[in-house]
């Protein structure tokens, strides 16, 4: 584990991590990331070394730094402490574990001690909702947190212990999986695949697009778009290089399979980007793997080396002449909206990971304006499984929409939370029985961006024609506040919006402070009404899917959970969007008194 | 794109029913541009790369909605763009971008200059609907030329484009991200006066609102006589798009 250190010569190590990435422009956050596990933060000094190695203007660097939560530009202490902000981890006290664990080092939240020592704050979902409440210390994950542990970290902090000298315990992550199916299930054999296609013969390539025909394999990031139609596109492009992503930026709230098949499934996603590379001519892969999991990295470099020593890749895979493709593994920052497949190019690219127009799409211009296809971890494994079995066999699972099975995350109020494996077309209630949920009240499926289902409706199927999901599948059980929940998620939006757009950028704030105002006892009728108009505004203005989404919850919610906000409102008529009260909170604090006679009263 | 006036008709598209023709490579804004057909905007500028962050120019194509400056017309486009839904969304999205700066018209010296403040008028905008967020946002006066007030910046990306792409300068860029995306500029000190942007630039001239001022040259031109006091949004637009055509790159 990398250790922030107090080094003497910044310029020195600056100038060997750019030399380290052969000041490649492109590679840019992956030298700010670099920098940032070096010296615990970007420094304004940092980025004008930067620009001068790469040859950039200094507004690029800058602006790419400034794009991702991970990378502060000011210094954030030598134990950077991480609370993830998942629902799942509310539910489970990560507030008060924030609080306690505050006091214990005399932080505020959001700032960095005074001896420059630590700073506590709280970050997006890291991805382990089935062992939280979880957390990042210098980016480290650390799982299952209650007082002991808090208390046992703080110890360490204030001892000033390197965390690579911390106990192995806090940072143990588990699989947890639960159900298997017909891709958890079996065992794979690295090369198997791509020695079936190799077994084709010469028209191989082709037959194994007929199978992905025949499979009708779609996306399982959750848009759903055919894969078979996606690698076409990308086939028939014109290019001088075509490229294949490995989308690992597994960001949606609730969602932590890609973790599991990157952990115990990595030859099946390498060797589905290696199938895939044959079919569309691609010379390079990348991996790109969300910030919170960095700590997968080298296990993962580890297992790409050892597929290179097995002629799995390289020059020659498996024996055939000109059949050349190697894998990269990127490494993002902090920024949900990355798993965008244009924003993820962007950042592939060094820069902002700001959506693209489209058309073009990816497909056609991708990766260095290059024909690329961007899939989801899950999709890459299932291809290894159509490789081998054929596309027949895959499309006997699941429903005339949804051929296959899906990786569910099951997280929240049920017994055993973890990984799941169904079937397309499996029922809400099903899975709640499974997991041990007995008295759900509502699940949120497919994360903040999905759909939130109430107990009326767990006869309803995950699938595409009904339930779309990229796999979360959040329990609330009964007694659950949803407007909490829902506060949750529209602050996350809020986090998240890349800024570009207007609706997007202004209207996750502005739902976030009607949500907030309406939790707070002073939302109207109007409010209501206001949450709709702005849901319309997003939903069809948006720049891109995150926009788009963003007001699901809300809306959601207004439909199906009346009881979560009525008795909230403080007046069916008006209330001004300004709290007086509160407003004098800041006079309060400063002159150190607080008079009883000094508040103005609630409304009744 | 390198689509000229006078490239050849590569087909037409109806907005509001009026048939328009395009050329090859023309967005639908560069073809309505072109024929005479207003669609409002803010971030875009004929003479600059597209940039499609504004939103206003949001269009209904056979039924979906999509952004008129960066999409590319195709044959047979069925557009609706002078519709009362859209118009009400738009006047929400000029609604957004007063509240989520600190627009203050009447003490501005860019009045009646103002894009975003004729983009309100255009889409009769009465009141700022939405509640105001009042951020705290920088002011740079180091430049003995440009003042530099981020109060009044909508992220449109004009200045950075034209100092990218005309002055060759790179002189302003964007930071942070959603709400705390900013404008930040080239200099270590993050001053406007520490870069090497000249009054003369490209980038100094574009700004559709207040936000980059030449110094000195406030109230030369007296209210009442300004751009937007003699002609109206779509006015000034219009005649802007058929005087640099859809010469952008």
């Amino acid at each position: 584990m990398s250790e922030v250190h107090d080094s003497g010569d910044i310029g020195q190590s600056l100038a060997y991590i750019c030399e380290k990435h052969d000041r490649e422009p492109r590679r840019l956050l992956q030298i700010l990331i670099d920098v940032q596990e070096s010296c615990g933060f970007v420094s304004s000094e940092a980025i004008t070394v930067i620009a001068q190695s790469l040859g950039l203007p200094r507004v690029q660097v800058e602006g790419a730094a400034g794009f991702y939560s991970f990378l502060p530009l000011a210094p954030a202490g030598r134990y950077r402490v991480l609370f993830s902000d998942d629902v799942t981890d509310r539910m489970l006290g990560s507030q008060e574990l924030m609080r306690h664990f505050c006091n214990r080092l005399w932080l505020e939240p959001g700032k960095v001690s005074e001896d420059q020592a630590a700073s506590a704050d709280f970050t997006s979902c890291t991805g382990m909702c089935d062992q939280g409440p979880a957390g990042l210390v210098n980016g480290w994950p650390v799982t299952r947190l209650n007082r002991e542990r808090i208390d046992l970290i703080a110890d360490l902090i204030l001892d000033r212990v390197p965390v690579s000298h911390w106990p192995p315990m806090l940072f143990q992550v588990d699989d947890n999986i639960r159900r298997t199916g017909m891709l958890l299930g079996e065992a794979f054999e690295p090369g198997s695949a791509i020695r079936a296609l190799r077994a084709r013969g010469p028209g191989g390539p082709e037959a194994m697009m007929a199978e992905l025909k025949t499979s009708r394999l779609r996306g399982r990031g959750g848009a759903g778009y055919s894969t078979a139609d996606k690698w076409a596109h990308c086939r028939e492009s014109p290019g001088t290089a075509r490229y294949i992503v490995c989308n690992a930026d597994e960001g949606e709230p609730g969602t932590f399979k890609d973790r599991v098949l990157l952990n115990s499934y990595a030859d099946l996603v390498f060797e589905g980007m290696t199938v895939g590379a044959r079919l569309m001519g691609c010379a390079k892969g990348f991996l790109y793997l969300r910030g919170e999991y960095r700590y997968l990295r080298e296990k993962l470099e580890r297992i790409l080396a050892r597929r290179r020593g097995e002629g799995l890749l390289g020059t020659g895979i498996a024996g055939e002449a000109g059949f050349d493709f190697d894998i990269e593994i990127h490494l993002g920052a902090g920024a949900y909206i990355c798993g965008e497949e244009s924003a993820l190019i962007e950042s592939l690219e060094g820069r902002r990971g700001r959506p693209r127009n489209r058309p073009p799409f990816p497909a056609a211009h991708g990766y260095l304006d290059q024909p690329t296809v961007v899939n989801n971890v899950e999709t890459l494994a299932f291809v290894s499984m159509i490789a081998l079995d054929g596309g027949k066999h895959f499309a006997g699972t699941g429903t005339g929409e949804s051929s296959g099975s899906k990786i569910l995350s099951i997280s929240g109020d049920c017994a055993r939370p973890g990984i799941y494996e169904y079937p397309f077309g499996t029922p809400v209630q099903e899975i709640l029985d499974d997991c041990g949920a007995e008295e759900a009240y509502a699940v949120q499926v497919g994360g903040p961006s999905g759909v939130l289902v109430s107990w009326k409706e767990f006869g309803r199927r995950i699938s595409f024609e009904d339930l779309p999901t990229a796999g979360a599948f959040t329990i609330f059980g009964r007694g659950r506040d949803i407007l909490q929940a829902v506060q949750n998620y529209v602050h996350f939006f809020a986090h998240e919006s890349c800024g570009f757009c207007t609706p997007c950028r202004v209207g996750t704030q502005l739902q976030k402070k009607i949500v907030e105002k309406i939790a707070g006892g002073h939302g109207t009728a109007s409010d209501l009404e206001e949450l709709k108009h702005l849901g319309h505004l997003m939903r069809t203005m948006s720049h891109c899917g995150l926009g788009h989404t963003a007001p699901n919850a809300v809306l959601d919610m207004l439909e199906k959970f009346p009881g979560a906000y009525e008795q909230k409102l403080g007046s069916l008529s008006f209330e001004p969007a300004f709290d007086l009260d509160a407003a004098l909170e800041t006079a309060r604090r400063i002159t150190g008194r607080d008079d009883p006679w000094a508040h103005l009263p609630r409304q009744p | 794109m390198g689509a000229s006036a006078a490239a050849a008709i590569a087909g037409t598209i109806t907005i509001d029913g009026k048939t328009v023709p395009f050329a090859e490579g023309q967005t639908i804004m560069d073809a309505a541009l072109a024929a005479g057909v207003y669609i409002p905007h803010l971030c875009h500028n004929p003479e600059f790369k597209p940039h499609g962050s504004c939103k206003l120019c949001v269009v209904s194509v056979n039924g979906r909605n999509m952004t008129a400056c960066t999409m590319p017309a195709s044959a047979n486009m069925v557009v609706a763009n002078d519709v009362p839904e859209l118009n009400e969304d738009r006047k929400a999205l000029v609604q957004m971008l007063f509240v989520e700066g600190n627009h203050i018209c009447p003490a501005c010296e860019a009045s009646g200059n103002c894009q975003l403040q004729a983009a309100g008028y255009h889409l009769g905008m009465q009141d700022p609907h939405f509640t105001h967020f009042y951020p705290p946002r920088r002011v740079d006066a180091s430049h003995p030329d440009i003042f530099l007030d981020l109060n009044r910046c909508i992220l449109c990306e004009l200045c950075v484009r034209a100092s990218r792409d005309i002055d060759g300068k790179n002189v302003f860029g964007i930071s942070g991200r959603g709400m705390g995306a900013h404008l930040i500029v080239n200099s270590e000190s993050g001053r406007l006066g520490d870069t090497n942007m000249a009054v003369t630039d490209k980038a100094a001239q574009v700004c559709p609102t207040g936000a980059i001022l030449i110094k000195r040259k406030g109230y030369t031109i007296p209210i009442g006589q300004r751009t937007f006091d003699r002609q109206t949004l779509s006015q000034f637009q219009l005649e802007r798009g058929k005087r640099t055509g859809s010469g952008h790159e």
